[in-house]
C-alpha cells in the first residue's frame, strides 16, 4: 500500500519511519501509536476526549524524546488506570494528592520529566491545596488538566467546575449558584501565583483546537526540561456519557456554554513576557518589596 | 541532645536525605533540625502546606527509590493516614515518626501513648500493618530510626517510630550511629525513577479491581508480615526470671514502670518488666516464655485508657491474669502510684475499684490516683 499524503497529514518522524512498512503479506503499517503507549485498550467511553488528550501527552513525550525518564502520576478518576496506557514510569496517587506525589519524586530526581494528569473533582476539588501549593513552589513539573465539568468515574455527580444551572446526578435541578456557589476557574486562579511559569486553556473539538492543544501539552513539557517552572495545561473536554449526549451535540454544548465560562488562552507566559523563569519574573513583581530582593548566597 | 534532634541526625545517619512535614508540638526540634542540616548534606527539607501532602510527598520519594521520612504527632498522623495507607497497598517503604500528645481531638501537647490503637491496627483504611518501634530513651530515639529504616527497605513496608512528648523533649547522653555508607543501601529495581529505556517500565499502584488479583497481594503481603513477626519481635526483660507479676510498659510509661518493679522487689513481690519495643510485631514470644516460666498475673500501665492491655490480654490468652493501670490525657503516674497497682495485683485485688464513689467507668483509675503526687501534697 501507498504511504499517506504527507502532503495532507504531517506525521511525526517517528511514526514515518513504520508508516509503510510491510509486516506481513497483505499487512502494511497505515498508521502508528507513540512509542510511550502501550497497546492495552482504554476504559474511555466512545467519544470522550480523555483519548485524545492521552494521545497527545504521548506524542509529546515521544517527539522530545524523554520516554526513559518520565514519570507520570495517575489521578483518580476517569483516567486512572493510565498506568495501563503508558509505557514509562507511573505512578498512582490518591484523590487529588498527585502534585505532591510529583512533588516527592521531582525533588528525588531534578532530572527527571514528572507530569500529573488530572481530572476536575480531582485536581480543583479534594485536590486543590495540593494544586495550588505546588504551583506557587513553582515545583518543575507539567499538570494537564482535564475540565469536563463532572465526576465521569462515579457516574456523573456536580464538580467544582460544573456550571451554573447545569444537572448532574448531585444537581437533579441545576447547580444552584446561591447554595452551592460558583465554578471554580482554575488557569484564572493559578495565572496569580509567583511559581507558575505558563497556563494555557486549550480544547479539542476540532482539528485546529486539537493541534494548538498538543502545541500546548508540548510545550509544558518543554519548559520543565528546561527549568523554567511550573506548568499546567487545562483541557476544556467533553463527558458524553454523563452529560448525555452524543459526542457530537457534546462537543456542540462544549462550544456553545463551556467555552463562554472557560475561555481560551494563555492566562501567564513568563517567557512571553521577557522572563528567563517564573522565577525571574516573581523577582520583578516584587521589586518594590526590599526582603523579596535580597540575593541568596549559595 | 534533645531526643526530637537524636531522631533527626539518626535519620540522617542512616541515609536519609529527604524529610516532607508540617510543623506541630511536640516534633517541631526535628523537623527544624533536618532543616537546618538536610541541606548541606545534599538532601531536601521541605514543609508542606498539610501533613496529607507531606505524606503523599513521602510516597512519590518512595517510589522514586529515596530513603525519606516525615514526622508529626498525634492529630498531624491521622492526617496522614490516607498516605499511610497508599505506601503500604503500593509496597513503598518510608518511616512515620509520631510523638504523641493527648488526644482525641486537639486534645493536648502533654506526653501519651494514647495513640497505640492507631499505630499497631492499620493507620489508614484497608488490610494492613507496619511495623511499629517504641524508643523509651534517647539513646533508642537513634538506634531505633536505624532499624526502622531497614526494616522498611527489607520488607517494602512503611515503619513508624512511636515516640511520646516525654522522650523527644527529654535530654540524654547519646552514642550516635555511625554514617551509613549509602553504597549498601539496598537496590531497588522498583523504583519508578525513569527507566533509562533499559527496562520494562515499571508502575507504583495500590488498585487492583479484579478481587482475585487483590486478594493475591494482600496474601503476598501478609506473608511478609508473618515473616517480621517470626524475625523481628524485640523486647527488654528486667527482673523476669522468676517474675510472677509482670508489668508490661512501652516508652515513657516503662521509664516509670522500671522503678515501681524494683521498688516492689525491695518489698519482696516478685514482680518483673516486658518492655516491648516493637509494638507490632507485639513480643507475644515473649509473653509465650513468661506464661511457661510461671508468671501469673500481667500489669499492663499505659499513658491512656487501656490500649495496649488488649494486645497483652490476646498474648496472654487466658494462662495468666491481665490488669490495667494507666493514666491519660499527658498526665504522668508516679511510680508510687504504678507500685501500688503492683501490691494491688499482688494482694489478688482488682486494680481498678469501679464501685467506689467518683469512678465512672470500670477502666478509669481510682479517684485518688487521679492527682499526682506533688498535686495531693504528698
Amino acid at each position: 500500500m501507498a504511504k499517506p499524503n504527507k502532503a495532507l497529514i504531517k506525521l511525526p518522524a517517528y511514526q514515518e519511519e513504520r508508516i509503510g512498512t510491510q509486516i506481513a503479506e497483505g499487512e502494511t503499517i497505515r498508521a502508528a501509536r507513540p512509542h510511550v503507549l502501550t497497546d492495552v485498550v482504554t476504559n474511555y467511553c466512545p467519544g470522550c476526549t480523555h483519548g485524545i488528550v492521552n494521545r497527545l501527552v504521548a506524542e509529546c513525550i515521544d517527539e522530545l524524546g524523554i520516554e526513559g525518564k518520565t514519570v507520570g502520576i495517575a489521578p483518580v478518576g476517569c483516567s486512572v488506570m493510565m498506568y495501563d496506557f503508558f509505557n514509562c514510569d507511573m505512578i498512582e496517587a490518591a484523590h487529588g494528592r498527585a502534585p505532591a506525589v510529583a512533588t516527592g519524586v521531582k525533588r528525588v530526581h531534578p532530572e527527571n520529566v514528572v507530569f500529573a494528569y488530572q481530572g476536575d473533582g480531582d485536581l480543583a476539588s479534594i485536590g486543590t491545596a495540593e494544586t495550588v501549593h505546588a504551583a506557587t513552589r513553582g515545583e518543575k513539573i507539567t499538570v494537564i488538566f482535564i475540565n469536563n465539568a463532572i465526576y465521569g468515574m462515579t457516574g456523573g455527580q456536580m464538580a467544582p467546575t460544573s456550571l451554573p444551572n447545569q444537572v448532574t446526578q448531585t444537581s437533579p435541578y441545576g447547580r444552584d449558584v446561591s447554595k452551592v456557589g460558583y465554578p471554580v476557574r482554575i488557569s484564572e486562579l493559578l495565572a496569580t501565583l509567583d511559581g507558575v511559569a505558563y497556563v494555557e486553556r486549550v480544547t479539542c473539538d476540532s482539528r485546529q483546537h486539537i493541534m494548538q492543544a498538543k502545541k500546548a501539552i508540548k510545550k509544558a513539557f518543554q519548559n520543565q526540561i528546561d527549568g523554567i517552572g511550573y506548568s499546567l495545561v487545562e483541557v476544556v473536554a467533553t463527558c458524553p456519557t454523563n452529560w448525555g449526549m452524543t459526542p457530537l451535540d457534546a462537543f456542540q454544548w462544549l462550544r456553545d456554554n463551556m467555552l463562554p465560562y472557560y475561555p481560551l488562552g494563555v492566562y501567564k507566559d513568563v517567557v512571553a513576557d521577557g522572563f528567563a523563569t517564573a522565577a525571574d519574573a516573581a523577582l520583578e513583581r516584587a521589586k518594590d518589596c526590599p526582603i523579596a530582593q535580597q540575593k541568596k548566597e549559595d | 541532645m534533645k531526643g526530637n534532634e537524636v531522631l533527626a541526625e539518626a535519620a540522617m545517619r542512616a541515609g536519609c536525605r529527604f524529610f516532607f512535614g508540617y510543623p506541630i508540638t511536640p516534633q517541631t526540634e526535628l523537623a527544624a533540625y533536618m532543616a537546618k542540616k538536610l541541606p548541606t548534606i545534599g538532601g531536601t527539607f521541605l514543609q508542606a502546606e498539610s501533613e496529607i501532602a507531606a505524606i503523599n510527598m513521602v510516597y512519590g520519594a518512595a517510589a522514586a527509590g529515596a530513603r525519606v521520612m516525615t514526622s508529626s504527632s498525634s492529630p498531624g498522623v491521622s492526617l496522614k493516614g490516607e498516605g499511610v495507607s497508599y505506601m503500604a497497598g503500593a509496597d513503598c517503604p518510608g518511616v512515620i515518626v509520631n510523638v504523641q500528645r493527648g488526644g482525641p481531638g486537639l486534645g493536648g501537647i502533654q506526653p501519651s501513648q494514647s495513640d497505640y490503637f492507631q499505630a499497631t491496627r492499620a493507620l489508614g483504611h484497608g488490610d494492613f500493618y507496619m511495623p511499629v518501634f517504641a524508643p523509651s530513651t534517647v539513646q533508642e530515639m537513634a538506634d531505633l530510626i536505624y532499624d526502622a529504616f531497614d526494616l522498611a527497605d527489607e520488607y517494602r513496608t512503611p515503619t513508624m517510630i512511636l515516640a511520646d512528648g516525654m522522650i523527644g523533649q527529654m535530654m540524654e547522653p547519646v552514642l550516635l550511629p555511625p554514617e551509613r555508607d549509602l553504597s549498601t543501601l539496598p537496590a531497588k529495581p522498583w523504583a519508578t525513577s525513569g527507566s533509562r529505556m533499559e527496562r520494562k517500565h515499571n508502575v507504583i499502584n495500590s488498585l487492583y479491581l479484579s478481587p482475585n488479583k487483590l486478594e493475591d497481594t494482600n496474601y503476598e503481603r501478609f506473608e511478609r508480615y508473618e515473616q517480621i513477626k517470626e524475625k523481628h519481635q524485640r523486647q527488654e526483660l528486667m527482673s523476669c526470671d522468676d517474675a510472677q507479676i509482670v508489668v508490661v510498659a512501652f516508652g515513657a510509661a516503662s521509664r516509670i514502670a522500671r522503678t515501681a518493679v524494683r521498688d516492689a522487689r525491695k518489698k519482696g513481690i516478685k514482680a518483673g518488666l516486658l518492655r516491648p519495643i516493637t509494638l507490632w510485631p507485639f513480643p507475644t514470644k515473649a509473653i509465650d516464655e513468661l506464661c511457661d516460666g510461671g508468671a501469673s498475673s500481667f500489669l499492663s500501665v499505659e499513658l491512656n485508657m487501656g490500649q495496649m492491655v488488649q494486645d497483652v490480654r490476646l498474648a496472654v490468652n487466658g494462662r495468666a491474669s491481665v490488669d490495667f493501670y494507666g493514666r491519660t490525657g499527658g498526665v504522668l503516674p508516679t511510680p508510687e502510684e504504678v507500685l501500688q497497682a503492683i501490691e494491688k495485683v499482688a494482694a489478688g485485688e482488682p486494680v481498678v475499684q469501679s464501685a467506689e464513689p467518683g469512678a465512672v467507668g470500670s477502666l478509669l483509675p481510682h479517684p485518688k490516683h487521679r492527682k499526682s503526687s506533688y498535686e495531693r501534697g504528698e
